[in-house]
C-alpha cells in the first residue's frame, strides 16, 4: 500500500524475486511508477478501507507493507491487516519518531524512515 | 474534569462549547490556525494550534493529567493514532472517538478506544426509526461481542399477532427483551405473553441473526 518511490522500489523487489505483488495507491497517477507487468494488477484505492483491501485480496495475502507517506493512514491500514484479517507479516513505515517508538512497543513492525536516513546521515558526518 | 478535544470542525466546536457550559476544563488541539484563531476569539484562549497524532502537541496540551480524550476529526486514522497515543503514551482513562466509516468501529474498539461513536450508524438508525416500512431499528452494538440490541415492531398482517410466545420459533441467537406495547405499556415477556399488532419487540441478537428475527416477527401469514 502506497505506491511513492518507496513503494515502487519494495514492490518491485518483490516481484523480481516471484513474488505475487498487488500495488495499491489512492492516486492512479502514481502507479505508473510502476513496471508495466506490476501496473497490469495494481489497484486505485484507499488502503485504510476495509472492503479496498478486501478487494486488493488481503484475505488470502501472505505479507501486507505500508508504506504511503501519511504515518496514519499507514497505521490503520497496518493495524487493520494484522488485527482483521491476520495477516502473517505486516509491516508498517512511521515517519514521526515518537510515532514510531509507540507502535514498536505495541507490537507492530514498524520502521522509520525518518530514523534511518537520519542515522546514516548522522555515521556519513561522523566518519 | 480535564478533557482534551482533538478537531476544532463543527463537531469539536459544539461539543467544546457543550463541555464547557457542563464547567469541565477543556483543550481543544486543532492543526488549522485560522480555526483556532475563530475559536480563541469567541472562547477564550483554550486551543492549541497542532497535530494531535503528535506525542508532543498532546504534551502540550496536558493530556498526561486529562481525564477524557475525545478525537472528532473527520479523518478515522487521525482519530485512531491520537487515541492510541493518549491511551498508551499519557494513560489517559477514557478515550472517545468519533467514527466515519462505521466498518473501522470493530477495529477501534479491539485496539482499545473505550467508545466509539460512529456519525453514520446514529443518523441511520434514527432515519430507520423514521421510516414506517422499516421494521427493525438498530439501537446499539454490545461492546465486546458480536452482539446488538434491535427493536422491530410487529405489523398488523404478521403471522405472530396473537401467538403466545413460547410457540414462536424464536432464532437460537436471539433473546427477547422486552415488548412496548402499542398503548405504551412495558412487558418483560415470559413464555405465555401473546404477542400483538404494532407491539414493539426489542431484542438482543447478532448481525447475522438479525434477518432470520425479522423474519420470524415480521412474516406475514
Amino acid at each position: 500500500m502506497g505506491c511513492g518511490r518507496v513503494g515502487t522500489m519494495i514492490a518491485t523487489v518483490l516481484w523480481e524475486e516471484g513474488n505475487h505483488v498487488i500495488v495499491l495507491d489512492a492516486n492512479p497517477e502514481s502507479l505508473r511508477r510502476l513496471p508495466e507487468e506490476l501496473q497490469k494488477e495494481a489497484m486505485v484505492g484507499d488502503g485504510s478501507l476495509e472492503e479496498d483491501l478486501r478487494r486488493g485480496g488481503i484475505e488470502i495475502s501472505d505479507a501486507f507493507v505500508a508504506v504511503s507517506t501519511g504515518d496514519t493512514t499507514n497505521v490503520l491500514a497496518a493495524q487493520m491487516a494484522k488485527h482483521v484479517f491476520q495477516v502473517g507479516k505486516v509491516v508498517c513505515r512511521i515517519d514521526d519518531p515518537a510515532c514510531f517508538e509507540m507502535y514498536k512497543e505495541l507490537g507492530l513492525n514498524a520502521v522509520s524512515s525518518t530514523q534511518l536516513i537520519s542515522n546514516l546521515i548522522l555515521q556519513a558526518v561522523h566518519s | 474534569m480535564y478533557i482534551i478535544v482533538v478537531g476544532a470542525g463543527k463537531m469539536g466546536y459544539h461539543l467544546t462549547k457543550a463541555l464547557l457550559k457542563d464547567e469541565h476544563e477543556v483543550i481543544i488541539v486543532e492543526r488549522s490556525a485560522p480555526k483556532c484563531e475563530a475559536i480563541r476569539e469567541e472562547l477564550g484562549s483554550m486551543v492549541i494550534v497542532g497535530d494531535g497524532c503528535e506525542e508532543s502537541v498532546l504534551r502540550e496540551a496536558g493530556a498526561s493529567r486529562a481525564d477524557v480524550f475525545i478525537t472528532v476529526t473527520g479523518v478515522d486514522e487521525d482519530n485512531l493514532v491520537a487515541c492510541q497515543i493518549a491511551k498508551h503514551r499519557f494513560q489517559v482513562g477514557r478515550t472517545i472517538s468519533l467514527i466515519n466509516n462505521p466498518s473501522n468501529e470493530k477495529l477501534f474498539v479491539e485496539l482499545g478506544v473505550d467508545v466509539c461513536v460512529s456519525s453514520t450508524d446514529i443518523i441511520l438508525s434514527h432515519i430507520e426509526e423514521e421510516l414506517p416500512e422499516h421494521s427493525l431499528v438498530h439501537f446499539m452494538a454490545l461492546r465486546g461481542s458480536n452482539r446488538e440490541i434491535v427493536g422491530i415492531r410487529i405489523p398488523p398482517d404478521a403471522a405472530v399477532v396473537g401467538q403466545v410466545l413460547g410457540e414462536v420459533p424464536i432464532p437460537d441467537d436471539s433473546l427477547i427483551s422486552f415488548v412496548l406495547r402499542k398503548d405504551g405499556t412495558l412487558v418483560v415477556p415470559d413464555r405465555e405473553a401473546i404477542l400483538g399488532s404494532e407491539d414493539e419487540v426489542v431484542a438482543i441478537t447478532t448481525a447475522e441473526g438479525e434477518e432470520a428475527l425479522r423474519d420470524v416477527l415480521t412474516g406475514i401469514a
